[in-house]
């Protein structure tokens, strides 16, 4: 069982990550999935969190205990959510927007920023995060995730969702690249 | 095999068991009901109206189901408070109809987007009155789907207005679910009797009387008003006492067949974990846990609150030492726990109104307080 959570503002699209997530794990991969959410009452802005339990058994009770993973799109998110990760869980936070990161295991990788600048798309941030998070921890099969995608997003907003996920493909191979080579480094040294 | 969520299943399977009409104000959480409904009833040739207020959303609904077509509504606390006006009405003039009420936290405008389980009173004694009342909960998105086709069922055969009552985790959750292939449906009991034999309100027969829809040749009169067996209103004493206990009476009679419970492992229990909604889950993920654990823990999940399960609760309290109420509220269907057990056996309470579910930790930690840790299993 793996317990995942994406959180930042209302409107960058957390929900809409989950959902992917999840609808990928559950109809194209096959796996027992519950998908809740919390955010608050504004439209914009407040804290959003959409979390996913993928397992191979059924799940019973809804809520994750402690998170596996935690994709954070915002510092706030981070400080409030990096308590709920367990030990030997990973934290992917959107370098963008978050300077300080307090748990051992992480990767910093700016989302918004290759939304933007890559795909002229800020609104697309959330889907480039998805993409290197399945990179980097598998999760799901990528043609599931593909499958997901198309299923959840407008026809007319596919194609660049699709750029972001190879963004975030490669987003995330880079960031295990050079985390491996500072690993190397450090042996070195 | 699809991922669907809670108010996703209600909606569905409101059409599949016929509803072909809805109308409702938006309100979080129940808002994608009325989405999809607004969506999916046109084309399956049915209507969706969106309403000025909830007031005049029941008052929409009351009047689409008596002409005969399967009717509901779905809104949350602040607008199922503006319902109770209309809620008595539908009681009292005996419609069928399905009101959803997703529950978020509350008094007043309260939480938006957070769940509760604090108008579990309310459905029962919202509106004013002597008058009966079934409400469903769901505890999965597969329990939204079957329970909504059950609450519609249930509105049709005993013509009273149902309330199902989710909670905002279970509404917006979303999970794997196999929608079942076929289902039961139930529909109205229509006249067969001559126009000018034909009394809308007659129990003389039967508890639950035809309902001849509204333009087709059968003429009688709608009112709040206490009426007689024609509708019309009435202030003999034997007519209105009549009246008034025949709406009791058919739920009464038939409360075996309205009251559903999900339960396991009470044989042996010292404590009984009874729960609904959401806190079903925890409930069963805490009972499981101390069960591996050797506690002799059973489990209740009261998927029909109102009427409530009053033998159920009874035999329980014969044999347990105690039962164990988690509720996302001050403490309201523990009430009739209390009022079922009279003090045999011990009641405690687990109650949670911070906008967060109950965990099973919080059950786990106080059901292995209560029960004696047997054998490893």
């Amino acid at each position: 069982m793996v317990a995942v959570r994406f959180a930042g503002y209302g409107g960058q699209g957390l929900l809409t990550a989950g959902l992917i997530l999840a609808d990928a794990a559950a109809v194209y991969d096959r796996k027992k999935v519950i998908q809740t959410q919390s955010y608050g009452a504004e439209a914009r802005g407040g804290v959003s969190r959409s979390d996913v339990i993928i397992s191979d058994e059924d799940i019973v009770f809804p809520k994750p205990d402690r998170l596996d993973l935690l994709v954070a799109m915002n510092q706030l998110s981070v400080d409030k959510y990096t308590s709920a990760l367990a030990e030997g869980g990973t934290l992917i936070a959107d370098a963008t927007f978050v300077t300080t990161v307090t748990f051992p295991d992480y990767y910093l990788i700016p989302f918004t920023q290759l939304a933007r600048e890559k795909l002229q798309r800020e609104i697309v941030a959330n889907v480039v995060a998805l993409g290197a998070l399945i990179e980097l921890q598998g999760l799901v099969s990528k043609e599931a995730l593909a499958q997901a995608l198309a299923q959840r997003i407008p026809p007319a907003a596919l194609n660049v969702n699709r750029e972001a996920l190879e963004v975030g493909f490669e987003a995330g191979r880079e960031a295990a690249t050079a985390r491996a080579k500072a690993v190397q480094d450090y042996d070195i040294v | 095999m699809v991922l669907m969520q809670g108010n996703e299943a209600i909606a569905r399977a409101a059409l599949d068991a016929g509803v072909r009409f809805f109308a409702g104000y938006p309100i979080t959480p129940s808002t994608e009901i009325a989405e999809m409904m607004s969506v999916e009833l046109p084309k399956v040739g049915g209507k969706f109206l969106q309403m000025e207020d909830e007031i005049a959303s029941l008052a929409a609904v009351i009047g689409a189901s008596l002409t005969g077509v399967k009717a509901m509504t779905a809104t949350s606390g602040p607008g199922f408070s503006l319902m109770q006006e209309n809620l008595g009405y539908a009681y009292m003039t005996e419609v069928p109809c399905l009101i959803v009420n997703v529950m978020r936290g509350g008094p007043s405008t309260g939480l938006p987007t957070h769940p509760s389980q604090g108008d579990v009173m309310q459905a029962r004694w919202g509106t004013h009155g002597d008058h009966p009342a079934i409400a469903l909960v769901p505890s999965s998105v597969l329990d939204c789907y079957r329970l909504t086709v059950r609450a519609l069922n249930l509105a049709e055969r005993f013509r009273t207005p149902v309330i199902l009552l989710p909670d905002e985790v279970v509404a917006h959750m979303r999970e794997d679910v196999t929608l079942p292939e076929k289902i039961d449906v139930c529909d109205r009991e229509l006249p067969t009797v001559p126009y000018e034999w034909y009394y809308p309100y007659d129990d003389s027969t039967t508890d639950v009387g035809p309902l001849a829809p509204v333009g087709t040749g059968f003429r009688f009169h709608v009112t709040g008003l206490t009426h007689d067996r024609a509708g019309f209103a009435t202030t003999v004493p034997a007519e209105i006492d009549r009246a008034v206990r025949n709406l009791k009476r058919k739920m009464d009679r038939f409360r075996r067949e309205i009251i559903q419970v999900e339960h396991w492992n009470l044989s042996d229990a010292e404590v009984v974990v009874a729960a609904y909604g959401i806190c079903a889950r925890s409930a069963e993920a805490a009972v499981r846990e101390a069960r591996d654990r050797g506690y002799l823990v059973g489990y209740i999940n009261l998927k029909t609150v109102w009427p409530f399960c009053f033998r159920l609760i009874q035999r329980v309290a014969e044999t347990a030492r105690a039962i164990v109420v988690p509720e996302m509220n001050l403490g309201q269907l523990v009430r009739e726990f209390d009022r079922a057990v009279c003090g045999k056996t011990q009641v405690v309470p687990i109650n949670r109104v911070d906008g967060e579910a109950i965990t099973p930790r919080q059950i786990v930690d106080v059901v292995t307080e209560l029960a004696r840790p047997g054998e490893e299993s």
